[in-house]
């Protein structure tokens, strides 16, 4: 008790003798309440150059194969933001699920972000391994929005349905993509460029508003012709060899930044 | 109350003796001291628990509130089956006599319900150790086409539209529509209060008063050690492992953990289940293929199928499989099997279905 009263003295005496000098300035990293700004990002689902459209429109994969979609949902998470000189921030509790149905659920808003010129975003597609076997979760990641598997425990981390006359069987394309542990691990963690690589300036003052495109095609188109995924043969996954199949092709570009409003 | 016992405290204390004569009166279970959620203590012979007493502290009222749900049939789509209908407590929360699960409208599933004790300690669950942590387990059967064929979404909004449950979980988890969280976590706190650590074999482990302990089950005891314990290993009798103990020379029906791994070498193998009140968990195996222990002993002496993934310990260096075993260590191993039966555990009102 005596020690910790001698103690609040003495801050107070550093607190005083800090006003009378200059040394504010110079120490403004002690400022208790530092300077923080938001940022958002908005996530808009394409096919190609068109927009994403539930039941209705007819796309093409890059096999050539004919397709529709009738639910697309994906694990956005551990989201990050880095400085030139390395420094991280990363939002806490970092767990969104979008879902194409549910347009609330494609604008995620970053808060308490501390002020500062930022030059890299960073996140998970799916979900962190800890949190696939950890006990029941909340939120983003309550097991009632039908992104858990209960049979094989963890989290499908990117899910689209939808038919194809071309898909093998019933016609129906199933592709949840999911597992955590090698030789199948699908977390996928991407930065993708920043446009001209104009870095995010995070102000009290200043939200940017990041916008990306998220591109259907990314999961079926891969980097090479030997990666594009072709519905003749594979037309269901849920998990294992093939899902990680899906997961490379995304990770290389589903997700693009496609312009920034600075505001 | 024992008779026997009364008149030892009696001899000590008349003022004790007498005390205990009204405790134990018809408002018995009432008039008992508040007496601790089962579970809550981790027994000394046991290694460190997975599922940690802090994750989900227990909890009188979420203790009891776990407990409603597990024997509450209403979970599943047309209300006809609880977890309590295939997890029974008098035979150490497995399904007696059947082979495989009995579900909603009597549909069959594939494997045999496994007992649940000790499941603190459980690595992973189910025959191929595809779930990862107790608390999120009961998705499994509650949305299980064979098993209880619900959604959960329908399960809270049932839960949520009853007369006593969302009083009951507010008192627990605080005011707010009943979350899966809540839901799961009740259940845990059941699930995991399940600790069968009272066996003759225990208190013999602990050097506590067991009872007699004859040569017939000391001699079964050396033999389980020298034949078993590689597998069904520590006081828990099994190492959590996933191993090919020799039924099948094939998979078709059934690739155990290979259908979570994909992994060829794993085709065939199942988790070790342990031995804990192993003589009153019949049928046996992944799926119910023996009724008796004599049968599986029988098993391992001269029934042990040749296939890749077939487990070392089960191949002799004579190339022989199995494991050797007399007439005599047979009768051995099932005198001392019978020692793992923990009778507080199979009878404790307070694990039944709440009246
Ligand atoms: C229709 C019968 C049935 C119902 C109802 C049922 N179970 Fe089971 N349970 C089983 C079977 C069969 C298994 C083994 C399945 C497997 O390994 O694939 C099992 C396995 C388990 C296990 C894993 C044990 C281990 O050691 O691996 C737990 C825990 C469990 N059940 C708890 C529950 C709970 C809690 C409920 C209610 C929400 C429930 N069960 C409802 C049949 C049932
Ligand atoms: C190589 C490891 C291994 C050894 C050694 C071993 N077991 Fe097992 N045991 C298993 C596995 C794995 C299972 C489950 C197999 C399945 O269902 O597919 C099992 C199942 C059993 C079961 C059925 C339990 C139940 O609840 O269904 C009994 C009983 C049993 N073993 C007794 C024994 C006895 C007694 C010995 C020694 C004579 C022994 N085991 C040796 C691995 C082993």
């Amino acid at each position: 008790m005596k020690l910790l009263s001698t103690a609040l003295l003495l801050s107070g005496l550093a607190v005083a003798s800090c006003s009378f000098s200059s040394c504010q300035d110079k120490n403004n990293t002690d400022d208790p309440t530092p300077e923080v700004g938001e940022m958002d990002l908005e996530f808009d689902h394409v096919v190609g150059s068109q927009a994403l459209v539930l039941d209705a429109a007819t796309y093409t994969n890059a096999a050539g194969n004919p397709f529709t979609v009738s639910l697309f949902n994906y694990y956005v998470s551990n989201i990050k933001l880095t400085k030139a000189d390395g420094t991280e921030w990363a939002e806490p509790e970092s767990y969104h699920l979008v879902k194409e149905n549910e347009a609330a659920t494609q604008k995620v808003t970053l808060k308490q972000i501390p002020a500062g010129t930022y030059t890299k975003l960073t996140f998970t597609i799916g979900v962190d391994s800890a949190r696939n076997v950890a006990g029941a979760q909340t939120g983003a990641l309550d097991p009632s929005h039908g992104m858990f598997w209960t049979w094989n425990t963890g989290y499908i981390f990117t899910k689209l349905e939808g038919r194809s006359a071309q898909a093998s069987g019933n016609g129906g394309l199933t592709f949840h993509v999911g597992g955590f542990r090698a030789p199948n691990n699908t977390i996928r963690t991407v930065s993708p460029a920043l446009p001209n690589g104009t870095p995010l300036y995070i102000r009290a003052d200043h939200a940017p508003e990041v916008h990306l495109k998220v591109n259907v095609l990314g999961m079926f188109n891969g980097p090479t012709a030997a990666s594009n995924i072709d519905f003749r043969t594979l037309s269901n996954t849920m998990g294992g060899a093939q899902s990680v199949k899906v997961a490379n092709n995304y990770a290389a570009g589903m997700f693009r930044i496609d312009h920034v409003h600075t505001n | 109350m024992n008779l026997r016992l009364l008149q030892r405290r009696a001899r000590l204390s008349w003022g004790l003796a007498g005390l205990l004569v009204t405790a134990c009166g018809p408002a018995d279970e009432a008039a008992r001291p508040a007496e601790t959620v089962p579970g809550s203590t981790l027994p000394a012979n046991f290694p460190p628990p997975v599922y940690v007493l802090d994750q989900n502290p227990p909890d009188r009222a979420a203790f009891e509130l776990g407990r409603q749900l597990f024997y509450d049939p209403r979970l599943s789509r047309d209300g006809s089956v609880s977890c309590g209908s295939c997890h029974q407590q008098f035979a150490a929360f497995a399904h007696a006599d059947h082979p495989v699960s009995h579900g909603v409208a009597s549909r069959l599933g594939t494997r045999n319900a496994p007992a649940l004790q000790n499941l603190r300690w459980s690595r992973s669950l189910l025959w191929d150790g595809g779930v990862a942590n107790l608390e999120v387990f009961p998705l499994a059967p509650l949305t299980n086409p064979v098993e209880m064929d619900e959604t959960l979404d329908r399960v809270l909004a049932k839960l949520n539209a009853d007369a006593a449950y969302p009083r009951r979980f507010a008192q627990v988890y605080g005011a707010g529509p009943i979350t899966s969280q809540q839901l799961l976590r009740a259940l845990a706190q059941f699930t995991a209060s399940l600790t069968s650590a009272n066996s003759r074999y225990d208190r013999h482990a602990r050097g506590e008063a067991s009872g007699p302990w004859s040569t017939a089950e000391q001699r079964g005891l050396t033999v389980f050690r020298a034949s078993c314990a590689g597998c069904h290993a520590t006081d828990l009798f099994t190492d959590e492992s996933f191993r090919n103990n020799g039924l099948d020379a094939t998979f078709a029906a059934d690739s155990g953990r290979a259908h979570i791994t994909g992994a060829a070498r794993d085709r065939g193998k199942f988790k070790v289940p342990s031995l804990r009140n192993v003589a009153r968990t019949a049928p046996y195996m992944h799926d119910g293929r023996f009724t008796t222990l004599p049968q599986v002993l029988a098993h391992y002496d001269h029934g042990v199928v040749a296939s890749p993934t077939l487990d070392p310990l089960l191949r002799q260096p004579d190339g022989r499989r199995g494991l050797p075993l007399t007439a005599p260590q047979q009768a051995d191993l099932l005198a001392f099997l019978q020692t793992l039966t923990d009778e507080s555990f199979l009878s404790n009102p307070q694990l039944a279905a709440p009246r």
